[in-house]
């Protein structure tokens, strides 16, 4: 039996009243490559930040090389001989790969740029990594950028590395090179753990696997004994949280025009690649359009272009047969009535501080009725509103002029959802509606949206969570790269199939699998 | 007139007269670029120089040696950058209105204390300070000479210190830090640095060397300690840090540019009383604006700068 | 209950923090030799007690609440005003051409037409900066702060050159006709009506704020820019008309000190006013009630200073030195909050253990 060079025991970490990871082992063989594969939200960061000392564990044992360890900071990982490298790179951009690599160091305070600069251009050479000491990372391609990142841990000696999503910011050919490169690393003795949520990754490096869901490991198996079925059940999950009102589902009316249409729409996501790569798709009236998938894979762009908050470069948008993109932000909340509720609510949903009331007319307070005569606010108007709607969503809290950051999730997501709902949408595009929600107002949510729906409401929504999506949802997209890899028929199309498109297997690699 | 200034001596006279006028901007813009660099912004300059000049003040009248009031001047820039650091690296007040809050209160109290500490003549008595020192040699260079090697102690001082500032910002671990905190403090601390400690040694050591300046202008310049002598070239020194790209040679260089703005301004008032010698003093701040402007698409102010680090906003 | 009053102790932290630095202004009149109680009644008595001095304290009290006002409203959209004495310039220099060229105006144009054209001006000057920052996200501290010399230059380069009096000593222009003086509120003294526009600026600001659709919009961009996109609202927009408006009150300030007060253009006129509005905004907490506020307590001071020195022989300068005092402890005294207070935080957890606890002793006798 080969040594182990990590091992985690019961690893506890809570925050508030969410259990980042929850009674978590693992091993890691010495000279191997480890997986760590989940979802957002399985806790995998958590788990690595406490690796790295970013963040104490509550409760638990951390075991490097047959010594109990205690990791307060990543100095003292890096002196245990632990690398990281984040999924969001820690570079100076305007400094060179040398200083960047020599940051932190300790030692002299003389830089002695050219003897590191030596030394780092030899580290390059033995793995291959073709990267010049002397450039900026300003400008450097991202593939060489996380080169630098590994080499920043070879310099220290690190023996074993973690990297975070490492090919969530590579293009195809860098991905390729990058698992060369993790393979002579392998070779050369180092381990390494790869957190990641593509199978064929998984598949394709890792010696052995650890999944992980909701703060809890679900297995971990050698890779070789285990097929990508296997997995893609694992990360996907099984239990039913809630119950929906089954009878109040109706049937879809057949045949009916679409009131949305995208073609061919092209988005940059923030970093500049290509958020939504190429989307058609069609909404009709009365119909509940899930777009599932991995997050990042084009969900928060689709949501923005829609709502106006992302232009959108290539394509065709469509509602109603008005071209979108004649209209403002404004304009689509209140000409096209499209209702946004937004996967962040504390960012871009609501104003923390403001009331209940005051969030209730956030979207509309500058039209009649709300805004009365010489543009005073009505308060009558508003308080009346906000009453009659705390009422009917169930929103608990301390009167309508309590400030809304004392709300707990549900409630808050209440606010929000009364406010788009009440708007009268024609469309409703609702984005991760169900995150950080407990089962109670999970349940509430999703049946408003089936009764939006049978109104005739046309509702898109989007989310991470497969169960959600498909106890109401009447047609489900699978979103992979910025593009549909696939539809799914809720209570035909298995879990497995599902996690497939998800992990990007196409529907004719289905068969093959 | 340009005939008078055609005159040779004139000129090197003139020009020698722009190094001594710019060399409080020089010490308070090089010296404000440390704590910028680290990524805390330094409109406080205003205080920091009146600061040093008090302390200038203060220790040569209590001792009769210059040197004395160097280091009390040093001393007093080292007591007032410290409540600054405090504010802005651990309170996380708001950057600008702590440096407001430095030089409101050190304008204030050093009017106060001049009046209390060293006494009605205050104004009046002249203090001793540095004369100049021809440097034996090259002070005898043509045209350089007399310009660059016959000034005062703080003024070679100036000379020495840029190329070791540059050195330091440029070649050692401790500028490195500085230049890491200050576009990139998450990166930093995950490295292992202390982003606090970073920045607490360059705001405190940059804005000693800030109050420099003001003990130039008491010990080099007027040999007296008057309110708000500084008369706002701690502003001009913010733009000069922006015009000279935040490096320790391009602060110098614009410090100097300004300084012959000033020089010209202050000749043609004599000389030429209709020309409107406004047109000097603004220029700099026009010119800092349409650098900002030309500047802003290149990020060449360190970006994290302005705003409060801590590890859990992450 | 324990947690109400340390809420409010937080609550009033800035007038903790004005107390303490009047309490170290105390020892500070003690070095000097003087009493401090004597010299602190001679102030405040001074300052707002008396009609002498109490006129003084309104005369001063227009620049600073105007200038308060210019720095409180653009912080409401997150915005730094630090330009405000600039704009007081240009405003002062737009109103001294206007009444310059239009001498003979009656006296219902005249005022009207001045404040109009100061206030225009104030608000071009902050423009500049406003748009710099709406279209290219410049940092609208540094640039205002340039500007401010400028602006302070252009109204040098004006009083000594063209707008000269004629045989004048020093640079001032030449008198502003007698249709253009504002009236006096108190007999016999400087105080003009100024300080009545401030007040009343203020508060039609803070029911703008707090009851209309535009005041609404502002404070939503000023807490949370994003979610204020996302509402429709124009953030730009709201960044200009912020400024703009902060740039017309400043304006405003500079055309009261030549109408009301000075009744020319003088060079340097201003002694930093536009700071003290900086100051005199954190002090309020950017709520413009609180500005007429904290504008009156520091008016009172400078007003006051005067007195004491004449009563008690304490020189004014000890005032320099409280201002600054306040001002360091008012910034620091931002700092603490209630929700960071870590007293607060252990009574909570204190509170939250104890019911945990007779839960389940509750639990326990049951079993």
């Amino acid at each position: 039996m080969r040594q182990d060079i990590l091992s985690v025991q019961s690893l506890y970490k809570q925050f508030g009243a969410v259990r980042a990871n929850d009674d978590v082992t693992i091993h890691v063989e010495r000279g191997s490559i480890h997986a760590i594969l989940g979802e957002n939200g399985a806790g995998k960061s958590t788990l690595v930040s406490m690796l790295y000392g970013l963040l104490e564990p509550d409760a638990g044992k951390i075991v490097f090389d047959g010594v109990e360890v205690s990791i307060e900071s990543p100095r003292k990982a890096m002196s245990l001989g632990i690398g990281m490298v984040h999924q969001h790179f820690m570079l100076v951009e305007p400094l060179t790969v040398t200083e960047n690599v020599v940051l932190g160091l300790p030692g002299s305070w003389r830089l002695n740029l050219k003897q590191h600069a030596a030394r780092l251009a030899a580290l390059s050479e033995e793995f291959g990594f073709d990267v010049d000491p002397e450039a900026t990372i300003a400008g450097m391609p991202i593939g060489m950028q996380q080169r630098v990142e590994i080499l920043k841990c070879l310099y220290r000696d690190a023996d074993l590395l973690i990297l975070d999503e490492p090919t969530s910011v590579l293009t195809p050919v860098e991905t390729a090179s990058f698992f060369e490169v993790l393979r002579k690393l392998r070779a050369s003795g180092k381990t390494i753990i790869l957190i990641t949520h593509k199978l064929e990754e998984v598949m394709a490096l890792s010696d052995r696997v650890t999944v992980m869901r909701l703060g809890k490991v679900t297995d971990e198996v050698v890779t070789q004994d285990t097929t990508a079925r296997h997995l893609a059940r694992l990360m996907v999950g099984r239990d039913v949280v809630f119950k929906i009102d089954e009878s109040a589902r109706t049937a879809i009316v057949a045949g009916k025009p679409p009131l949305l249409t995208f073609r061919n729409v092209r988005a940059r996501n923030d970093r500049g690649y290509d958020g939504l790569s190429d989307m058609s798709f069609e909404v009709a009236p009365g119909e509940i359009l899930g777009f599932a998938g991995v997050d990042g894979n084009g969900q928060a762009e689709l949501a923005e272009v829609l709502a106006g908050l992302r232009p959108y470069t290539a394509g065709e948008i469509k509602l109603d047969n008005k071209d979108l993109s004649d209209y403002s932000v404004s304009d689509r909340i209140h000409t096209l009535k499209i209702g946004f509720v937004p996967e962040d609510r504390h960012r871009t949903g609501l104003v923390l501080d403001y009331s209940v009331a005051d969030n209730m007319v956030l979207r509309n307070f500058y039209k009649k009725p709300v805004k009365g005569p010489m543009g005073i606010l009505n308060r009558r108007y508003i308080s009346e509103f906000a009453e009659e709607h705390v009422v009917k969503y169930q929103v608990k809290a301390d009167g309508i002029h309590q400030a809304v950051r004392r709300l707990s999730g549900g409630n808050q997501q209440k606010v929000i959802l009364a406010r788009e709902i009440e708007a009268g949408p024609h469309l409703l595009v609702v984005s991760q509606p169900c995150k950080g929600l407990d089962v109670g107002a999970i349940e509430f949510v999703q049946n408003t949206l089936i009764a939006e729906r049978n109104k005739g409401v046309a509702i898109i929504y989007i989310s991470t969570e497969l169960e959600h999506i498909l106890a109401i949802c009447d047609r489900v997209a699978v979103l992979y790269k910025g593009t549909i890899s696939g539809y799914v028929v809720p209570g035909e199309t298995s879990n497995e199939e599902i996690g497939k498109l998800m992990a990007g297997f196409r529907e004719a690699d289905s068969n093959a699998a | 007139m340009f005939d008078a200034i055609a005159d040779y001596g004139l000129i090197t006279a003139f020009l020698a007269s722009v190094i001594r006028l710019s060399m409080p901007l020089a010490y308070a813009a090089v010296g404000g670029i440390f704590s910028e660099r680290a990524g805390v912004f330094n409109v406080g300059l205003e205080g920091f120089l009146i600061i040093g000049a008090f302390g200038a003040a203060y220790g040569t009248f209590h001792t009769g040696s210059p040197y004395m009031g160097l280091l009390m001047g040093l001393l007093c820039g080292c007591l007032l950058a410290i409540p600054m650091a405090i504010m802005t690296v651990s309170l996380g007040v708001n950057q600008i209105v702590a440096g407001i809050a430095v030089n409101l209160f050190a304008l204030g109290f050093t009017a106060f204390l001049s009046r209390v500490a060293i006494g009605p003549t205050a104004n009046t008595k002249l203090l001793p300070g540095f004369s100049k020192i021809a440097i034996p040699g090259l002070s005898k260079l043509p045209f350089v000479g007399p310009i660059f090697f016959n000034q005062d102690l703080l003024v070679y001082l100036m000379y020495v210190a840029v190329p070791i500032l540059y050195y330091i910002m440029f070649r050692t671990a401790w500028g490195l830090n500085i230049r890491a905190v200050g576009h990139s403090p998450r990166s930093s601390d995950t490295a292992g640095l202390s982003v606090t400690r970073v920045r607490y040694v360059a705001i405190i050591g940059g804005n000693m060397f800030v109050a420099l300046g003001g003990c130039y202008l008491v010990l080099s310049q007027v040999f007296v300690f008057s309110e708000d002598m500084t008369a706002g070239k701690g502003f001009i020194a913010i733009a000069a840090m922006i015009l000279g790209r935040w490096s320790p040679l391009g602060a110098l260089l614009a410090a100097l540019l300004f300084g012959f703005f000033d020089a010209l301004q202050l000749r043609l008032q004599f000389s030429n009383p209709d020309v409107p010698y406004e047109i000097f003093t603004t220029l700099p701040y026009v010119m800092s604006i349409l650098a900002l402007i030309l500047f802003a698409g290149r990020n060449v102010a360190p970006q994290a700068i302005g705003r409060f680090y801590s590890r859990e906003d992450y | 209950m324990q947690l109400e009053l340390i809420r409010w102790v937080y609550r009033l932290k800035t007038v903790w923090a004005v107390l303490l630095s009047l309490l170290v202004g105390a020892w500070l009149i003690r070095i000097t030799g003087h009493d401090p109680i004597e010299s602190y009644k001679a102030l405040f008595v001074g300052a707002y007690g008396e009609y002498w001095g109490f006129s003084a304290t309104l005369t001063k009290m227009s620049p600073l609440l105007l200038a308060g006002l210019a720095v409180a409203l653009p912080y409401r959209v997150g915005l730094f005003n630090v330009g405000g004495e600039g704009q007081i310039y240009i405003g002062a220099l737009f109103s001294t051409l206007f009444a310059l060229w239009l001498p003979g105006l009656p006296m219902w144009l005249a005022i009207p037409g001045t404040i109009a054209v100061g206030m225009l001006g104030g608000a071009l000057w902050a423009l500049i900066p406003a748009i710099l920052k709406a279209y290219r996200n410049l940092n609208e501290v540094i640039i205002t702060l340039l500007m401010n010399y400028i602006a302070i230059n252009l109204v040098s380069f004006a009083v000594g050159g063209p707008l000269r009096a004629e045989g004048a000593p020093y640079p001032y222009s030449d008198e502003v006709g007698d249709s253009y003086l504002l009236p006096i509120m108190m007999d016999g003294t400087d105080a003009h009506i100024g300080a009545l526009f401030g007040v009343l600026a203020a508060f039609v600001i803070f029911v703008v704020l707090k009851y209309t659709s535009i005041g609404f919009g502002m404070n939503t961009v000023g807490a949370n820019p994003h979610a204020a996109l996302y509402a429709g609202l124009s953030v730009r927009r709201h960044i200009i008309m912020s400024m703009v408006i902060g740039g017309a009150l400043a304006g405003l300030a500079g055309t009261f000190e030549v109408i009301g007060l000075k009744y020319r253009l003088y060079h340097l006129f201003s002694d930093g006013y536009g700071y003290d509005g900086v100051v005199i905004a954190f002090l309020a907490n950017a709520n413009s009630l609180a500005v007429i506020i904290a504008s009156a307590f520091m008016a009172g001071l400078e007003s006051g200073a005067n007195v004491m020195q004449r009563a008690v022989g304490v020189p004014i300068t000890v005032i320099d030195a409280i201002k600054g005092l306040v001002v360091i402890f008012v910034a620091a005294s931002l700092a603490f909050s209630y929700q960071r207070s870590g007293l607060v935080k252990m009574i909570n957890r204190r509170k939250r253990l104890n019911e945990a606890l007779s839960a389940s002793a509750l639990g326990e006798d049951r079993v």
